[in-house]
């Protein structure tokens, strides 16, 4: 059975941003329950659950409120790709023929310990940690300060990838960041590793989103279901040689990051490119994003997925595609911090976006991708 | 710092198997004093303690990966903290350095070190 067999049939989430005094495992249940709710099912209706959470603890627990069903419940922990990798796992749980009819939910949080890592838990010396070298952001500054060398992209672009993401937010509803900002703002904020500014990184933040997903049989148990398919998914570690977070050293030769692996995988699998929308042509699909909502490396993942297909742009250099109204329609979403399983936010995004009445400039295809520590990347490809 | 009999394939720091081939028989070796910046950032705030442990009050600090010909890219903070005094491919130097008492390696400009 491929993955075009399942479905996505609910969505549900608990907005991120700063959530005093409300649990993480809170927000899982709140965006669990809405995800049952939009696909018109039971929590008893489940017949197996994937789940995960950076900081918020153990999902499964979620059952002390979602209800003990006796439900198989599997936690996945893969950093910021815990998402994406729930629903990886998903999708492969769905495939058995012996399982002839499922859903599944989960849902992710995170807690106020952001990004504190202790080095053991990453198979890394404590004095990595310790003199200052255990920091994400070092990695992402690191690796577009020798992309940009590579390709002489300038600044300017990092800006505009996020003047865009905050442009997105401010007409997305449930988006943690909600004012516009300009270019110029984004560029004179805090510089946090160069060539990074405050506002061209995630800001930590916490929230919950959900699925719900079943094979194409079930559907017929759900008449008021307006179901996207999981076109294809995929799951990739890093390589010998590839450039990732918490390296303390790297080889000579460079291979591509598991993001590239991932994304090259997922669109092989779903027949599908990431090209450009050729409305006149009527030959293009709209692709829609609901990828990883990091402004950070969006320059670098846009070259590098569009280079999979060989329809790299250089328009992207000096203005991203991807705000809405612009070619490439994308998340309709500011990024707030992609910790907490962003695979799951994406594809909450993609399929409300994906959900909406066929019409003209409205997606048919979404594409999402997240990549976590200490290598990881999860993509899928939906369609309508 | 290690490499397989079989494989010479560095890395940093020491494992007990070789990345290449998993095999156990593995040496230590030294790297060369100099190299060049191959890549590098800045450390604009306080990292999260723990893991880090504070030295004296913060100063931001810049940190990069010191590419050693013919053997392997190291990551580490760099003694230089000025943007505008760090250049993709310049000359590197390995120095001793002490953080809050633990004992442990930085690069510096080449030029500065001599």
């Amino acid at each position: 059975v491929s993955a075009v067999e399942i479905a996505i049939v609910g969505a549900g989430i608990y907005p991120f941003g700063r959530h005093e005094g409300v649990t993480g495992m809170a927000m899982g249940v709140h965006a669990a329950r809405d995800a049952l709710a939009d696909a018109g099912v039971a929590w008893d209706d489940v017949q197996f659950a994937y789940g995960g959470s950076e900081d918020a603890g153990n999902a499964d627990t979620m059952v002390a409120d979602l209800g003990p069903t006796g439900v198989p419940f599997i936690n996945v922990k893969n950093g910021c790709a815990t998402g994406g990798s729930s629903l990886v796992s998903r999708s492969r749980r769905c495939s058995p023929a012996r399982t002839r009819s499922a859903s599944s939910s989960d849902s992710t949080s995170t807690s106020a310990a952001h990004f504190q890592n202790d080095p053991a838990d990453w198979s890394l010396p404590a004095w990595y940690g310790e003199i200052g070298l255990m920091v994400t952001t070092q990695f992402f500054g690191a690796k577009l300060q020798r992309y940009m060398h590579d390709y002489a992209i300038p600044t300017d672009t990092l800006a505009q990838v996020a003047e865009k993401a905050f442009a997105n937010g401010s007409i997305t509803p449930h988006a943690w960041r909600r004012r516009a900002l300009s270019a110029d703002e984004i560029l004179t904020s805090q510089m946090l590793a160069d060539p990074l500014t405050q506002y061209m990184l995630c800001s930590p933040g916490e929230g919950g989103a959900a699925l719900v997903v079943c094979r194409r049989e079930y559907l017929s148990r759900l008449p008021e279901a307006r179901p996207i398919w999981l076109r294809s998914v995929s799951l990739r570690t890093r390589r010998a040689g590839s450039f990732e977070v918490f390296s303390p050293s790297l080889g000579l030769e460079i291979a591509d990051s598991p993001t590239v692996d991932a994304s090259r995988a997922v669109f092989e699998a779903a027949g599908v490119g990431p090209t450009r929308r050729r409305r006149r042509a009527g030959t293009g699909h709209g692709v829609g994003s609901g990828a990883d909502p990091s402004r950070r490396m969006r320059p670098v993942r846009a070259r590098r997925t569009d280079r999979v297909v060989r329809a790299r742009s250089h328009a992207h250099r000096r203005r991203p595609a991807g705000e809405h109204g612009r070619r490439l329609p994308r998340q309709r979403r500011a990024g707030g911090r992609v910790r907490p399983a962003p695979g799951l936010r994406g594809g909450d995004a993609a399929t409300r976006r994906g959900g909406r009445a066929p019409g003209s400039g409205e997606p048919t295809v979404g594409f999402t991708q997240v990549y976590g520590a200490p290598g990881v990347s999860a993509c899928t490809v939906v369609s309508r | 710092l290690r490499e397989s009999a079989a494989i010479a394939r560095l890395r940093l720091p020491v494992r007990e198997r070789c990345p290449a081939c998993a095999s156990t028989a593995v040496a230590e070796t030294l790297l060369p004093e100099r190299g060049t910046l191959w890549t590098w950032t800045t450390q604009g705030f306080e990292p999260k303690s723990p893991p880090y442990v504070a030295d004296g009050e913060f100063v931001p600090f810049a940190v990069g990966y010191v590419e050693f010909p013919g053997c392997l890219r190291v990551e580490g903070r760099l003694t230089e903290s000025d943007p505008a005094r760090l250049r993709i491919g310049m000359p590197m130097r390995v120095v001793a350095v002490d953080h809050a008492g633990i004992a442990s390696y930085a690069f510096a400009r080449d030029e500065d070190a001599r």
